[in-house]
C-alpha cells in the first residue's frame, strides 16, 4: 500500500547534494550523500551534520508535569535542573520499552521530549491518555527542526563555547535562533541544534559553510552502534525490558513508574537473557535477525568503519553474556564465529 | 575512489547487473558499475570455493555494503577456477575498478552456448534505461 512519505524542510536540499533517499519511519529521509564511510569517518574525526527533523518532539506543561512524567518515565526527572537534559525511558505496564526519549526541563513547570520518530505516535497517545489535571501534554514536532552536529570539532566550527554533556542553551548559529543541546547519538562530542522549522534551511546552509560534512542516517546507525546505543525497534522494544538491555542505570527503581514492580522483579531474580555487543572474529557481518546458536538472535549488526570488522548487538542467554565468550551467529545458513566484547564496542584512542 | 560510470564494449552483460569477459573456454566475472553504485562502498564477499560448479542465473556468491547484502549472479555457467583474493582482502575495489582489479571469480564454461542469451553493451544500457 503506498503511503504519503513525510518530508523535512531540507528535502530540497538534501536531493541538490546528491543524497540518497530512502523512507524511515514514515519519512524520505538521506541515507547517505557521499557514502556511509566517508560520512562515518568525517564524524569520528572532525564534524557530520545529520538532518534528525524528522524525530518527534513533545512538550508537557504545567504545575503537575513533573508529577505526570515521574510516574510514566523510569529515570528519576527531579534529579536535573532547567538547562539540563536527562536520557529516560518510556515503560509499560510489563516494565517493556514504548520508548527511548532525551527529556529537557526547560523551566520549573516545562518538560521537552525528544522521542523517535517511529514512535511519535504511540508516546504521545501514552502521555496524553494519562494526562493528569494540571498537566498539559502537546505535540510540537511539526514547529522544529532538528540539526544534529557531531564530532570531535563540532563544537569549535560551530564557533560555540564548551559546556558539559547533557545542558542545554539558548544561543545563535549564524543569526539563526537555536537551542542547543549538548546531546548525541555517536560516542561524539557534539550538539543538536533545535530551530524553528521555518529557519532550518538557513541554519543548515550556515553549519555546511563552516566545514561540517552532510552526514545520512547510514552513518548515524554505524556511529551509534559502534558505541552500542540502542536504536529503539531494534534493539529495545515494548516486548523487552530496560534490565535486560543494559539500561538498568537509566531505570531508578527506589521510585515508582509504570512497569517499576515487574523490573524490579527481573532485577532481582537476575535477566534471563542479556544484550550483548559482540565482534566477528571470522569475515562476516551480522544483521538484524541472525540466529546466534544456543538462543540468541542479532538485533544490530553492521560493518565497523573504525575497527574494519563486523559487530553487532543481540540478546543471549545470561550464561553467555560476559566479555570473551565465543558465540556462533547464523549469517545466511553458514556457521560465523564471534566474541563478546565489553560496551562500548569502539572508544577512542585518546 | 569509486571509478565513474562506465560499461566497457567488449563484456556481456546479464540483466541483473554482473558481467562476463569470455576468453577461450574461460570467463572472467563481475558485477558492473550500476550494482556497486547501488549498493554503496563494499565491505564484504563472500566468495564461491575454488572448484565448486555454479550455474547461470543463480546466485553463486554475496557482495555486502554496509547497509545491504546483495546475491551475485552467475551470467554463464561453469567451475570455479580462481576466486580473487584481492576483492576478498579488499571488497572495495569493486567499487573502485569494477571491470579490471575488480573481478570476481574466473570460470571454465561448462556450456558456451549460454553466452548467446547475455546482452551486448546496446542491449544492457536498454535494461539500465529501464530501471
Amino acid at each position: 500500500m503506498a503511503q504519503t512519505l513525510q518530508r523535512t524542510p531540507l528535502y530540497d536540499r538534501h536531493v541538490a547534494l546528491g543524497a540518497r533517499m530512502v523512507p524511515f519511519a514514515g519519512w524520505e529521509m538521506p541515507v547517505q550523500y557521499a557514502g556511509v564511510i566517508p560520512e562515518h569517518r568525517a564524524v569520528r574525526t572532525d564534524a557530520g551534520v545529520f538532518d534528525v527533523s524528522h524525530m518527534g518532539e513533545l512538550e508537557v506543561e504545567g504545575p503537575r508535569a513533573l508529577e505526570l512524567l515521574q510516574s510514566l518515565l523510569s529515570n528519576d526527572l527531579s534529579r536535573i535542573e532547567p538547562g539540563q537534559a536527562q536520557y529516560t525511558l518510556l515503560t509499560n505496564e510489563r516494565g517493556g520499552i514504548i520508548d527511548d526519549l532525551i527529556a529537557y526541563r526547560l523551566d520549573g513547570f516545562r518538560y521537552l521530549l525528544v522521542v523517535n520518530a517511529s514512535n511519535r505516535e504511540a508516546a504521545f497517545r501514552w502521555l496524553k491518555e494519562r494526562e493528569i489535571s494540571g498537566s498539559d501534554v502537546r505535540d510540537v514536532s511539526d514547529v522544529y527542526a532538528l540539526l544534529a552536529v557531531q564530532g570531535p570539532r563540532a563544537i569549535e566550527r560551530l564557533g560555540l563555547p564548551r559546556a558539559p554533556h547533557n545542558t542545554f542553551a539558548m544561543a545563535e548559529v549564524d543569526g539563526v535562533e537555536v537551542m542547543i543541546n549538548r546531546t548525541g547519538y555517536t560516542g561524539e562530542d557534539g550538539c543538536e541544534l533545535m530551530c524553528m522549522a521555518d529557519d532550518a534551511g538557513r541554519l543548515w546552509d550556515g553549519v555546511l559553510a563552516r566545514g561540517v560534512v552532510p552526514c545520512g542516517l547510514g552513518a548515524r546507525d554505524t556511529l551509534r552502534l559502534e558505541v552500542c546505543f540502542p536504536l529503539h525497534g531494534n534493539d529495545i522494544s515494548p516486548d523487552t525490558d530496560p534490565i535486560s538491555a543494559g539500561l538498568g542505570w537509566a531505570c531508578k527503581l527506589e521510585k515508582e513508574f509504570t512497569g517499576a514492580a515487574e523490573l524490579r522483579r527481573i532485577k532481582e531474580d537476575g535477566p534471563k537473557r542479556k544484550l550483548v555487543a559482540f565482534v566477528m572474529e571470522e569475515p562476516a557481518i551480522p544483521r538484524q535477525g541472525m540466529p546466534i546458536e544456543g538462543g540468541g538472535e542479532v538485533t544490530s549488526g553492521t560493518h565497523s568503519p573504525m575497527l574494519e570488522v563486523g559487530i553487532g548487538m543481540g540478546y543471549v542467554p545470561a550464561p553467555m553474556a560476559s566479555p570473551d565468550t565465543e558465540l556462533t551467529i547464523d549469517v545466511r545458513g553458514k556457521p560465523r564465529r564471534a566474541r563478546v566484547v565489553k560496551k562500548p564496542i569502539y572508544k577512542r584512542e585518546d | 575512489m569509486a571509478a565513474a560510470e562506465s560499461y566497457p564494449e567488449d563484456l556481456r552483460y546479464h540483466p541483473e547487473h554482473d558481467w562476463a569477459r569470455v576468453d577461450g573456454d574461460e570467463a572472467v566475472l563481475g558485477i558492473t558499475w550500476f550494482a556497486a553504485d547501488a549498493l554503496g562502498e563494499l565491505v564484504h564477499f563472500e566468495p564461491p570455493t575454488v572448484g565448486a560448479t555454479i550455474a547461470k542465473d543463480q546466485p553463486y556468491g554475496e557482495v555486502e555494503s554496509v547497509k545491504a547484502v546483495s546475491d551475485v549472479i552467475a551470467p554463464l555457467s561453469g567451475e570455479v577456477l580462481e576466486v580473487n583474493a584481492t576483492v576478498v582482502d579488499a571488497p572495495e575495489t569493486v567499487n573502485d575498478d569494477p571491470y579490471g582489479n575488480g573481478w570476481l571469480v574466473r570460470i571454465r564454461l561448462s556450456d558456451p552456448s549460454e553466452l548467446e542469451a547475455l546482452l551486448d553493451l546496446a542491449a544492457y544500457q536498454q535494461v539500465l534505461a529501464d530501471q
